[in-house]
C-alpha cells in the first residue's frame, strides 16, 4: 500500500520518549543516591553495554524480523575475539612451534574452504551431478580430518610448551574493532545457511551455533586457556588497578557511551534511509518486496550480519569491564533472553526503546537478586515458623531461578499485551 | 423461490470493497456460471458465498435460511461446498482419504456416498490408494470435485475448474460438470472459458467492475452480440 | 569378540537408546510445527516436567504402598503423560492461542514458545532444584546380562534401556494405526498438508490442534521421563536436547512423523558413532594391516558431541532442506 513506502514523518517533540526518558533519569538518581558512586557506575557501564547488544538485536527483530536465539554466540565470539587481539603476548608461545602451526592451520583451513568452495560448483566444470554429490562428500570428509588432526596436534604442542597462544597486546578499541568483525564472520556463515528460509530455522541455527561457540570457548584451552580465565583484561583507559573505582568506571562509561552513541546515530540514520524502508518492506510484506526485484535473502544477510557486528563489540565491551574473560560465564539467560526482554519491552525496531529498554531492565535485573533472596528467605523463615517446614539447602540458588521465571514471563506477557514495547516503532508496522 | 438468492451484495478483502451491490439468483438444479474480465470479481463472488470474506451489505440467502457472514467452516452443515482454483487437494493423503475428508463433518456412515462419487469418476477407484498428489491435474481437479460432493451438497460453488487444463481436458470436466448437475445438485461456477460454460449454463452472470453487466439464460448471453463483443472476444 | 561387543554396547545401543528419545521428542516438534507452523522451543523442558511429574507420581504411588518389580516411575509415567498434555492444552490457550487469533506471525509463537520455555525452566528449578536426581526411589535399576559365546564381556541393557525399546516401539504402531486409520488422524494430515482447504471442508481447527497438543505432550513426557530414567533426571536439559531433536525433525522432514522418528534414531546413531573410539574395533585388525593405530580414535572428542546434530543440521539444509521425507520448507 502507498503509505507503506511512504517517509514517516517525525514528530516534532517526542513526548512518549521524553517522559520514559525522565523517569529513567529518576530511577538512575535513585540507584546513584541510594547506591553510590562507585557501584552504580557499575551498573551504568553494563547497562550502556547492553544497550549496544540491544541495539544490535533490534535491527535484526525491529528492522528485518530476524529471530536471532543465539546472541549469547555472537556476544562471546566478540569477547574472545578481543581478548585474544588486546591480551598481552605470551613470550613462551612466540618461542615455541606455535606460530609456524598456526600459520599452517590457517593456510589448510584456508584450502579446505576453497576446495568446498570449488567442489560445490563441480557442475559448472563438467562434472555429473551425482558425482559432484561424491566429490562433495570427499572433499567435506577429507578437509574434517586434515583440520580436526592439526587442530589435535597443534593444541597438544601449544598447551604442552605454551600453555595458551596469548594475546597480540594491541590496542583495546582496535580488538573491539576486530570483534565486530569475526563476530559478523560469523554471522555470514550462519546466515548463507538458513536466510533463504523460514526463520525458524534460523532461530534453531543460532542457538545451535551459541551453544557450539560456548563449548568450543570452553574447551580450547590452546586458544583461550578455556575455563581456567584469563584475566586481567586491559581497559582503553587506565583501570581501577590505584584504586579509584570511580574514575577510572566513570572513564569506561565515557567511552561505552561514545560507542554506544555512534551506532545509535548510525542506525538511526539507516532507518530513515531508503535502505531501512526496504528492510521493513521485506519484514512486512515479503512476497511483495521479492517481486519489486530485492534480493530478500542478501538483504536479510546484510542486516543479520550488520547486527552480529554489533553484538560482537558489545559483548567485546562487557567482558573487558568485567577484565575477566570465562566462558562459563557465558549464559543464554544474562546474554540472550535479558537481551531480548530488553529489546521487546523498549519497543522492537525503535532504536531510543532499545537504549530505554536496556538500562531499564537491567537495573531492574540488578535488583531483582536481592529482591528474590530477600522474598524467598523471609517465605522460608514464616513457613518455617508456622508449620516447622525446613526450607532446602540450595534455597539461594533456587531463589535466584525464579528470575527466569519472570524473564520468561515477562516475554509472553508483552508479546501477548504490549507487542509494541514500551516506545513503539516510528512507523506503524503493517 | 430460488434456492441461492444474493440481494445488492457488497463485499471485499478488509478495507478493500470489491462486489458491489450484486444480484444473483439460482434455482435448484441449475447450472450457474459466472463469467466476465480479470479483476471483475467472480471468484471474490464465489468467496463472498462461502464465508471467506467480509460482507459489509446485501444478503445471501440460501434455501430460506440467511448465511450471510456465516464461516466457510460451518457452511458444510448447510450443504453447500466449495472448490477452491487452486491446492485443492490434500497432496500426502490418498485419493480415497481426501474423499473421507470431504465427509468429516458427517457423522454417519458414508460408504454408499463414496459409491457414489465412484461411479460419477470410475478413474478415481482405481487410484485411490494412490496419494492426491501424484495425480495430474485433471485428475487431482477430479478428487477436488469428488471431496465436496462428500458432503451430499444441494449448492456446489466451482472457482474456475479448467484454470491450467488441457483443452482436452476441459471438455472432460464440462462433462463432469453435467454429470454431478443431473444428480440434482446445483452448480455456481466462475469459468474463464466463457463460450464453454456458457453452453452448458441455465444461467448466465456477467460480472464487471464488480457489479452485475448482463444477466439471462446462458444461450441468449451467449448469441447476445453486445455480451460477445465485449466479454467473449468476438 | 570382544571388541565387537563393546561396538555394540557403545556405540550401536547407544546411539539407538538416546535415538529413541529423540525420536519421541521430534514426533511431537514434527506435528506441532506442521500443523501450527512453528518451532517449538519449549519441547525440552516439557520433557523435564513431564519426568517431574512422573517422579512426583511414582512417589505418591510408592506412599500408597504399592510395590513392583517394575520401576514405580514408569507406572507414574502414564498419569504424568495426561497431565503433560493437559498443561499443555492450557499452555496453548494460554499463551498461543491469543496470538495466534491475532494473526501473529509464526516467529512471533517460536518467541513465545521461548518465554513459556524460560518460565517452566524457572518454575521446575525453584520447585525441583538444579541439582540432578535419580528416577528409582525404593528399587534398584535392574541390569541384564546377555553373554555371548566367544566373548568374555557380555552386552548389557538395562531396565529402562527395555522399557524404552518396547514403549518406542508400540507408540510407533499406535501412531501409524492413528494417523492413517482413525478419523482424527487423518484430519491431522489433512491440516499439516494444507490448512486451508481443510478448513474449507469443514474441519475442526480446534479438535487437531488438541490432538496435536495431546500426541506432543505425552510423548515428551515420555521422552523425558524415560530418558531421566536411563541417565537422571537433569533440570537442565533444555536446549542441549532441543538442537538434536529439532535437528531430527528437519532431517526427517517437518510435519512427517515417520521422518522424525527415522531422523531421531539417525542423529543418536550419528552422535554415538562420532564420539566412539574406533581404535577399539581397529585394534584387533592391527596385526593385518602391520600399523599401529593412535589409542583414541574418536571422529569428534566427546565434549563436541552437540557439533553432531548441528552439523547434520547445516549439511541438511545446505542440500535437502526437505529433508529425507520430503516435508515442508515453511
Amino acid at each position: 500500500m502507498a503509505e507503506t513506502t511512504a517517509t514517516p514523518a517525525r514528530p516534532l517533540v517526542p513526548v512518549r520518549d521524553l517522559a520514559a526518558f525522565a523517569v529513567l533519569a529518576l530511577i538512575v538518581l535513585a540507584v546513584f543516591l541510594s547506591q553510590g558512586s562507585v557501584y552504580s557506575l557499575r551498573v551504568m557501564v553494563e547497562a550502556a553495554c547492553y544497550a549496544v547488544l540491544t541495539l544490535g538485536l533490534t535491527i535484526q527483530w525491529g528492522y528485518a524480523g530476524l529471530f536471532n536465539v543465539g546472541v549469547m554466540g555472537f556476544l562471546a565470539t566478540g569477547a574472545a575475539t578481543s581478548m585474544l587481539v588486546s591480551y598481552p603476548t605470551n613470550p613462551d608461545f612466540w618461542n615455541s612451534p606455535g606460530p609456524a602451526l598456526v600459520a599452517m592451520f590457517v593456510v589448510k583451513l584456508a584450502i579446505c574452504g576453497a576446495a568446498i568452495w570449488l567442489a560445490n560448483r563441480a557442475e559448472r566444470i563438467g562434472f555429473h551431478r551425482r558425482l559432484k554429490g561424491l566429490l562433495v562428500t570427499a572433499v567435506l570428509i577429507a578437509s574434517f580430518v586434515v583440520i580436526s588432526w592439526h587442530m589435535t596436534h597443534m593444541a597438544d604442542v601449544i598447551e604442552s610448551q605454551a600453555g595458551w597462544v596469548g594475546g597480540l597486546g594491541l590496542p583495546v578499541i582496535l580488538g573491539w574493532l576486530v570483534a565486530g568483525l569475526v563476530a559478523g564472520l560469523v554471522a555470514w556463515f550462519v546466515g548463507r545457511v538458513c536466510l533463504g528460509l523460514r526463520s525458524d530455522y534460523l532461530a534453531i541455527a543460532t542457538l545451535g551455533i551459541a551453544q557450539i561457540i560456548k563449548t568450543f570457548l570452553k574447551n580450547a584451552d590452546w586458544l583461550t586457556r578455556g575455563t581456567l580465565t584469563v584475566s586481567p583484561l586491559p581497559w582503553p583507559v587506565p583501570t581501577p588497578a590505584n584504586g579509584d573505582f570511580a574514575f577510572a568506571r566513570g572513564m569506561y562509561l565515557i567511552v561505552v557511551v561514545i560507542v554506544m552513541a555512534l551506532v545509535y546515530l548510525a542506525l538511526q540514520r539507516a532507518y530513515y534511509a531508503p535502505w531501512g524502508r526496504m528492510m521493513r518492506a521485506i519484514r512486512d510484506r515479503e512476497d511483495a518486496a521479492a517481486a519489486m526485484g530485492k534480493d530478500v535473502t542478501a538483504r536479510r544477510r546484510e542486516i543479520f550480519v550488520l547486527g552480529c557486528v554489533v553484538m560482537g563489540i558489545g559483548g567485546a565491551m562487557l567482558i573487558h569491564f568485567a577484565q575477566i574473560y570465562d566462558p562459563s560465564g557465558f549464559i543464554d539467560l544474562n546474554h540472550t533472553f535479558l537481551i531480548w526482554v530488553m529489546m521487546i519491552l523498549g519497543g522492537a525496531g525503535n532504536n531510543r526503546g532499545a537504549i530505554f529498554g536496556a538500562i531499564f531492565v537491567y537495573i531492574a535485573w540488578t535488583i531483582s537478586e536481592p529482591i528474590a533472596l530477600w522474598l524467598f528467605h523471609t517465605g522460608a523463615a514464616y513457613a518455617h515458623a508456622w508449620t516447622g517446614w525446613n526450607p532446602p539447602s540450595d534455597l539461594d540458588s533456587r531463589a535466584l531461578q525464579m528470575r527466569v521465571f519472570v524473564v520468561g514471563l515477562t516475554i509472553t506477557l508483552v508479546l501477548r499485551y504490549a507487542p509494541r514495547g514500551i516506545l513503539p516503532e516510528p512507523e506503524a508496522r503493517h | 423461490m430460488s434456492l441461492l438468492s444474493i440481494d445488492g451484495l457488497t463485499a471485499g478483502y478488509g478495507q478493500m470493497t470489491i462486489l458491489r451491490d450484486v444480484d444473483m439468483a439460482l434455482d435448484e438444479g441449475e447450472i450457474g456460471v459466472i463469467v466476465g474480465p480479470n479483476g471483475a470479481g467472480k471468484s471474490t463472488m464465489l468467496k463472498a458465498i462461502f464465508g471467506m470474506l467480509t460482507v459489509t451489505g446485501g444478503s445471501i440467502t440460501f434455501d430460506g435460511t440467511d448465511i450471510t457472514g456465516i464461516r466457510s467452516e460451518k457452511l458444510a452443515g448447510h450443504r453447500i461446498a466449495y472448490v477452491p482454483q487452486e491446492n485443492n487437494v490434500f497432496a500426502s493423503l490418498t485419493v480415497e482419504e481426501n474423499l473421507e475428508m470431504g465427509a468429516y463433518t458427517r457423522r454417519d456412515d458414508v460408504s454408499h456416498v463414496l459409491d457414489h462419487v465412484y461411479e460419477i469418476f470410475p478413474d478415481m477407484k482405481d487410484k485411490r490408494r494412490q496419494p492426491a498428489g501424484e495425480l495430474s491435474g485433471g485428475q487431482r481437479q477430479m478428487v477436488a470435485f469428488g471431496r465436496a460432493l462428500m458432503i451430499e451438497p444441494k449448492l456446489i460453488l466451482l472457482d474456475e475448474p479448467t484454470a491450467g487444463l488441457s483443452p482436452m481436458f476441459m471438455s472432460v470436466i464440462f462433462d463432469r460438470v453435467i454429470a454431478i448437475n443431473r444428480t440434482g445438485v446445483t452448480v455456481a461456477m466462475v469459468e474463464q472459458n466463457a463460450k464453454q460454460a456458457l453452453a452448458i449454463a441455465h444461467k448466465g452472470f456477467v460480472l464487471a467492475g464488480g457489479q452485475n453487466s448482463y444477466t439471462d439464460t446462458g444461450q441468449n448471453l451467449l448469441d447476445n452480440p453486445e455480451v460477445a463483443r465485449s466479454f467473449l472476444g468476438g | 569378540m570382544n571388541a565387537l561387543v563393546f561396538f555394540f554396547d557403545n556405540a550401536i545401543l547407544s546411539g539407538l537408546i538416546i535415538g529413541a528419545i529423540y525420536a519421541l521428542g521430534a514426533i511431537g516438534v514434527t506435528l506441532i510445527f506442521g500443523i501450527l507452523r512453528f518451532a517449538h522451543f519449549a519441547h525440552g523442558d516439557m520433557m523435564t516436567m513431564g519426568a517431574f511429574l512422573s517422579l512426583i507420581f511414582a512417589v505418591l504411588l510408592q506412599s500408597m504402598g504399592i510395590h513392583s518389580p517394575i520401576a514405580l516411575a514408569f507406572f507414574g509415567m502414564f498419569p504424568a503423560m495426561a497431565a503433560t498434555a493437559l498443561i499443555a492444552i492450557l499452555f496453548d490457550k494460554l499463551f498461543y492461542k491469543p496470538l495466534r487469533d491475532a494473526g501473529a506471525r509464526p516467529v512471533v509463537m517460536v518467541m513465545a514458545s521461548v518465554g513459556v520455555t524460560l518460565m517452566l525452566q524457572g518454575v521446575l528449578r525453584v520447585f525441583g532444584g538444579v541439582s540432578a536426581r535419580s528416577m528409582y526411589i525404593g528399587s534398584p535399576k535392574a541390569i541384564f546380562q546377555f553373554h555371548l559365546p566367544d566373548a568374555t564381556r557380555p552386552i548389557v541393557l538395562t531396565e529402562p534401556q527395555i522399557i524404552l525399546f518396547v514403549f518406542t516401539a508400540v507408540t510407533v504402531f499406535a501412531l501409524h494405526y492413528f494417523l492413517t486409520r482413525t478419523r482424527l488422524g487423518k484430519a491431522m494430515r489433512a491440516v499439516s498438508d494444507n490448512p486451508d482447504l481443510a478448513s474449507i471442508t469443514g474441519i475442526d481447527i480446534r479438535h487437531v490442534v488438541w490432538a496435536t497438543w495431546i500426541i506432543g505432550g505425552a510423548l515428551a513426557c515420555a521422552a523425558g521421563t524415560l530418558l531421566s530414567m536411563d541417565v537422571a533426571l537433569k533440570p537442565d536439559l533444555s536446549f542441549n536436547i532441543l538442537l538434536p531433536i529439532f535437528a531430527a525433525t528437519i532431517v526427517g522432514g517437518i510435519g512427517q512423523p515417520y521422518g522424525a522418528i527415522a531422523g531421531g534414531f539417525l542423529v543418536g546413531l550419528c552422535e554415538s558413532f562420532a564420539v566412539f573410539n574406533w581404535s577399539i574395533l581397529l585394534r584387533p585388525l592391527e596385526p593385518m594391516f602391520g600399523v599401529d593405530f593412535p589409542s583414541s580414535l574418536a571422529i569428534v572428542p566427546t565434549e563436541y558431541k552437540l557439533m553432531i546434530p548441528f552439523v547434520i543440521l547445516i549439511i541438511v539444509l545446505i542440500y535437502r532442506p526437505t529433508g529425507i521425507f520430503k516435508g515442508k520448507v515453511l
